[in-house]
């Protein structure tokens, strides 16, 4: 890795260039910079399949584009399917490049699960990236399958009653070669997941936390703060799962509480939120994640 | 060129390789396939092809199969898949994606009648729901129109002036299932039919162009209007793409609309598909007998060939729409496109509608005689006329 990060002027192109116009703390647009990082650093260039989701708003109105990269708009649950053939048409053609399918969780807990597991299965070629802001961002925030227990989005007035899908654990079923959580707190590792999953052939499944100000009714300087308090505090583990047998935990909690993330948030009450049975839930998952990757360690 | 007895589908799959196959010298072939009845083996047939520079993707439904489909051909691989009835309903979001993108997929679909309840026959109803979504469509009435069409469709849809995606129908089992002898051209005539395919618009590595972002109304307003020019141009364009198949390949694949018996007839039937075929033998026996009946043939659908038809149709004062399809509400689709046809041109013509061979019923000799025979009767145009409804007291096939 470089010491310091390139300017834009010292850049060739942006993979997400200035002057787009996302929400000011959006976790989407830290992540598109560290992944137009990680590229770089590895040498490799990519296109970008990206369906319904702010994800493609970003891309801005024809015909500019804030995207530097080749980019193709698809149908809401199409994303895996249409990045299948074009990794299809690459490989047969020999050319380099990552094909890399950028979706919300709208598009991957949701309506593109049964498109992206199909891909899983076949072990597509692709890296699949799930910027994950636990609401549907684009419609204006409502409820998915992503969206904690507790939340209060505009389709779950009082806060959702249903606990956020384990969609790791779906996607590591699938026994891809490669499954990972990233966050954007943690740029270091961010970098050491995309380096692996770039050096990794077949089906790559990243799923990132993604703050997002708006839907979160968050401060947007308080973005980078909320989710490291959540890998801190075991709320979001940073992981790995290989083949879907053998894990890697790359930060451990440390004991960080809980309670700052829910009160920083005005998506969350504190007489909704049962802050213990969260502590205890946390505590449960990271005694299990520890377990697998004790038994089942990535590193022997 | 070897003759060989095969069923429609395969007729349809030989065609979608060997077109797909002749792009190995560009950027190969890459597609999304899906089972479902009756159309199942074409897809098979493509699945255990040896293409020298392809890849078929078999996926988890219809609506992943034209996304794959949309995904390679946007990389500027030859692409095209195939479906039917329920099948075509969920990939339909795709379809149209593939119309907007202008991409030059071919698709066979096998007409299926729409469930529930549930029934695999034959039923225009599915191709001709999507009839607005940017895809030429063809109605083929044998297995040998199948496959020339079919091949017609890639070079026609991969045209420069017309860059939008095709679509070939037969009826289901009448033509998808049954073994008829059929002309299969070499790999090595339709390397020559079919160029190497250069999509203008292709994601290149090398262009930071995003396909399909946020558009605004007088831009994406433009792109629908580019849309209805190349529709425009393709009766010229298929002219050509007709022409030079006639020449390879040593016989005529059709034209868009086909006549018989047309010019002194004063009852017209208006058919497509396999209706076409038995309603042929009766205006054959019956101009035999000193009628002056004719049949026009309507195998391009869209865009609608209204010129063409116009045309065909000079001398006619009747003419007897028969459609094997239904749209709730409105009455038979190639009858309300027959009816606009003509508005404004010659209102005089007495066009009445028939609805026939629905939900896989059989329209034989003797529901066309019924049909002439109801039209002769006619001073004026009625509401669409149910045939072969079972009255309980006798059957009317």
């Amino acid at each position: 890795m470089n010491a310091t990060a390139p300017t834009i002027s010292e850049r060739h192109e942006c993979l997400l260039r200035p002057g787009n116009t996302n929400c000011g703390g959006c976790g989407m647009s830290i992540g598109l910079t560290m992944l137009d990082r990680a590229l770089s650093d590895a040498g490799q260039t990519c296109s970008l399949v990206i369906p319904a989701c702010c994800g493609i708003v970003t891309a801005g109105a024809f015909p500019t584009t804030s995207y530097g990269v080749p980019t193709i708009a698809t149908t809401f649950a199409s994303s895996p399917a249409v990045a299948s053939g074009v990794a299809s048409i690459r490989d047969l053609n020999d050319e380099p490049g990552q094909v890399i399918c950028w979706a919300g969780d709208g598009g991957t807990y949701d309506i593109g699960l049964g498109t992206l597991s199909a891909a899983a299965e076949r072990n597509e070629n692709i890296i699949y990236i799930c910027y994950d802001n636990e609401i549907y961002g684009n419609t204006g925030g409502q409820r998915s399958s992503a969206t904690p227990a507790g939340a209060r989005t505009s389709t779950t007035p009082v806060g959702k009653s249903e606990s956020k899908k384990d969609i790791m654990s779906i996607m590591a079923a699938h026994r891809i070669p490669y499954a990972a959580t990233l966050s954007v707190a943690h740029p270091q590792d961010f970098a050491n997941k995309l380096s692996t999953a770039l050096s990794i052939k077949g089906m790559r499944f990243l799923l990132l936390h993604s703050p997002c100000p708006t839907g979160w009714k968050s401060e947007p300087e308080d973005s980078v703060k909320l989710v490291r308090i959540a890998v801190a505090s075991g709320l979001f583990p940073l992981y790995e799962v290989f083949d879907g047998s053998s894990y890697r935990i790359n930060i451990e909690p440390d004991g960080t509480d809980a309670a700052e993330y829910f009160h920083r948030q005005r998506r969350f009450s504190d007489d909704e939120i049962d802050l213990d049975a969260i502590r205890r839930f946390c505590s449960k998952r990271m005694r299990r994640l520890n377990s697998l990757a004790q038994q089942y360690s990535a590193d022997g | 060129m070897p003759l060989q007895v095969i069923t429609g589908n395969h007729a349809a799959g030989y065609a979608l390789s060997t077109a797909g196959e002749a792009n190995r010298t560009a950027r190969g072939v890459a597609c999304g396939i899906y089972p479902i009845t009756p159309q199942t083996e074409i897809v098979e047939y493509v699945a255990q092809f040896p293409f020298s520079k392809g890849h078929v993707v078999p996926v988890e439904s219809e609506h992943s199969a034209m996304a794959v489909s949309i995904g390679a051909a946007a990389n500027g691989a030859r692409a095209f898949t195939a479906s039917s009835a329920n099948g075509l309903a969920y990939m339909a979001e795709n379809i149209m994606v593939a119309g907007y993108y202008r991409l030059p997929i071919v698709m066979v679909a096998v007409n299926r009648t729409l469930g529930p309840p549930w029934n695999i026959w034959a039923d225009q109803g599915d191709t001709l729901m999507l009839r607005d979504f940017a895809w030429l469509q063809f109605y083929c009435e044998t297995n040998q129109e199948v496959l020339d069409t079919t091949l017609l469709a890639f070079k026609l849809a991969e045209d420069r002036r017309v860059l939008l995606p095709a679509m070939t129908c037969m009826d289901a089992f009448i033509v998808s299932h049954t073994q008829t002898e059929t002309d299969l051209p070499e790999q090595e005539a339709v390397d020559r039919y079919l160029p190497d395919l250069d999509l203008p618009h292709r994601m290149h590595p090398d262009e930071a162009r995003t396909l399909g972002g946020l558009t605004w109304p007088h831009e994406e307003l433009s792109m629908r209007l580019e849309i209805d020019e190349a529709m425009n141009r393709v009766p010229r364009v298929y002219q050509e793409c007709r022409e030079s198949f006639t020449e390879i390949f040593g016989r005529d694949p059709g034209d868009m609309i086909q006549t018989f018996g047309t010019e002194d007839a004063e009852v017209i039937l208006i058919a497509s598909g396999t209706m076409a075929t038995t309603a042929r033998e009766v205006v054959r026996r019956r101009r035999a007998k000193g009628e002056k009946i004719g049949l026009v043939k309507v195998k391009m659908f869209r865009p609608y060939p209204e010129t063409a038809l116009r045309k065909a149709c000079q001398s006619a004062t009747k003419l007897a729409v028969l459609d094997r399809n239904y749209a709730a509400g409105a009455g038979g689709v190639f009858w309300q496109d027959t009816r606009a046809a003509f508005q404004g041109h010659r209102d005089e013509v007495l066009i009445q509608n028939y609805l026939t061979g629905l939900c896989g019923g059989d329209v034989t000799p003797a529901v066309i005689e019924e049909i002439l025979s109801d039209i002769a009767s006619r001073s004026e145009a009625g509401k669409p006329v149910w045939m072969g409804i079972d009255t309980g007291e006798e059957t009317v096939q």
